[in-house]
């Protein structure tokens, strides 16, 4: 066991040279969701982009959201594409919608059994998988189902 | 001015190499290219040096400058590429070399997809990088990497909304095996396929089999097009472009799985301008060609081109309703050489070339009477394309 939802070896993130998304990485070591929020019209965007896509300012800045929210969609994953999920067997990726956020959504794993049902619309909770045993460090964002 | 393509150019002829599994061409990737581009203007009766123009997509490899050369084109006038990756700019490139010639910047475009996988390796695997950033670094690092894997997010989206169950998506795959087994150049002639087989098959993600996902294949397709006038002269009878869009929806593009209208194949702004130019309707199609990446996809295709409602899926799509040998008045002929899913998957452009081939009469599958012959290209990417070729009772 590795601590980790999927097998290590797959690549690893790492924020864009151009540094548009530096901070949400950044965040996520310190355990913060960071997200992109417009401080000229106040909603929430994602993916990161240089201006705000509704009222064109620059004025964009990351802030922190609860990293709450409900399963928009899912899959269950069979065939490995990558050699280092040869051995993973099923996995389940959901996208989830946070809550109070525009409707933004990020994409995570569902932790526990990868055989579990799953429910479109179920409330889940981020949870930091820190992977510090690499050259450069980063945290995904898992998720969980809540009351779990 | 009239703003319209409708029967202001047509098709004069296609060619196509052999088709082969992934990796097993013995061309190289440019021969490929060059040796359906000489097949298509042989089939046109066009010399192959008049040739002045080409449209391609999804970042072709062969130049059209190094095409012209090799071809010895008298000269070049158009050189395109329609941007966007998958087979969504199949019926786009048709679309773009269709302007060239009404607006007067070329005579005789070539639309051409060559692909040889050995060569410049795979579709649908994922990234071999240690590192990864930007879009790809919020969902590779989670397993979520292939192509498959990006559009059934979306795909169980749709079928939860509407409640879609498992055999609406395995009757689009039974009908592309069944017409492959009178289609000689498929890769899967010979290979039919049943419910029993489909449904014992394993997942690659859910919610699709492995018959749900197209093949990756190796060879090369060209279409040729003239101005209405010139194809008058020519060999082949008239297939008229009567229309041809390409784009997407509000924010489609959003990263990381954002775009507001998410469970889409990307056609619901589209489909409506692609029939007002052609000037039909839904009900006056009688042969579709839909692109299949994964049968999901040909399903919400087809939802969003009008010929279903959305929550009526289940009854919909049954095997019979979309095969070319069944007759009656609520038939949609699909896929009527295979596809992309059993015939060989030229990045959808197969599909346009049996759509000129359902006009002209020579499908191995030839629906009675096909004068309006639709395709839809490379649903649930952006751009994605559409295009509807006629007979001349078209016009
Ligand atoms: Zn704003």
């Amino acid at each position: 066991m590795t601590g980790y939802y999927l097998n290590p070896g797959l690549p690893q993130p790492a924020a864009t040279s151009d540094g548009l998304d530096a901070p949400y990485w950044q965040g996520l070591r310190d355990e913060l969701l960071l997200v992109q929020r417009c401080h000229s019209c106040q909603k929430w965007q994602w993916g990161p982009e240089w201006i705000c896509h509704r009222c064109r300012s620059d004025n964009v800045e990351f802030e922190s959201l609860e990293p709450r929210g409900t399963i928009y969609s899912f899959e269950r994953v069979w065939h490995p594409v990558h050699p280092a999920l040869k051995e993973q067997g099923a996995y389940l990726v959901v996208l989830v919608e946070l809550l109070q956020a525009d409707g933004i959504r990020l994409v995570g794993n569902l932790l526990g059994d990868p055989n579990q049902p799953v429910i479109i619309g179920s409330e889940v909770s981020g949870v930091f998988e820190h992977h510090n045993d690499v050259d450069n460090p980063f945290t995904l964002l898992q998720w969980r189902l809540n009351g779990n | 001015m009239e703003r319209t393509l409708r029967g202001k150019v047509a098709v004069a002829g296609v060619g196509e190499t052999d088709y082969y599994k992934r990796g097993q061409s013995p061309d190289a990737e440019f021969k490929l290219a060059l040796k359906a581009i000489v097949s298509a203007c042989e089939n046109a009766g066009i010399p192959v040096e008049d040739v002045d123009g080409f449209a391609s997509y999804s970042n072709d490899r062969s130049d059209p400058s190094h095409l012209a050369a090799a071809l010895g084109c008298k000269e070049l006038r158009f050189a395109n590429m329609q941007w966007g990756g998958g087979g969504g700019g199949g019926s786009a490139a048709v679309g773009n070399a269709a302007a060239a010639i009404i607006s007067g910047m070329a005579d005789c475009v070539v639309v051409f997809r060559a692909l040889a996988q050995g060569q410049f390796g795979r579709f649908g695997q994922g990234p071999r990088r240690n590192v990864i950033a930007g879009d790809m670094a919020h969902t590779v690092p989670y397993g979520l990497m292939s192509p498959a894997q990006m559009f059934a997010m979306k795909v169980q989206r749709f079928m939860f909304d509407h409640g879609v169950e498992q055999n609406a998506l395995r009757a689009i795959s039974l009908a592309s095996y069944e017409h492959a087994q009178n289609n000689p150049r498929a890769v899967m002639y010979g290979r039919p396929l049943d419910e029993a087989t489909y449904d014992a098959s394993r997942w690659i993600v859910e919610p699709f089999h492995l018959y749900d996902c197209c093949q990756e294949n190796d060879g090369a397709a060209a279409i040729v097009l003239v101005s209405a006038e010139r194809v008058r002269d020519l060999p082949n009878p008239p297939c008229y472009l009567l229309s041809a869009v390409a784009g997407s929806h509000y924010r489609a593009g959003a990263s990381v799985h954002n775009a507001p209208d998410y469970a889409t194949s990307a056609f619901k702004t589209l489909a409506p301008r692609l029939y007002e130019m052609a000037g039909v309707q839904p009900d006056d199609v009688d042969v579709l060609q839909s692109y299949e990446n994964f049968t999901g996809g040909v399903l919400m295709s087809i939802v969003e081109h009008g010929f279903c409602e959305p929550d009526a899926c289940n009854e919909f799509f049954v095997k019979e309703r979309l095969l070319a040998g069944v007759t009656g008045e609520s038939q949609l002929p699909l896929n009527t050489s295979g596809g992309n899913l059993a015939e060989c998957y030229m990045h959808g452009l197969g599909l346009n070339i049996e759509a000129v081939r359902q006009v002209w009469n020579q499908s191995t599958n030839q629906v009675a009477d096909a004068n309006v012959s639709m395709v839809i290209s490379g649903p649930m990417v952006t751009p994605v394309s559409a295009c509807i070729f006629g007979s001349e009772a078209t016009q």
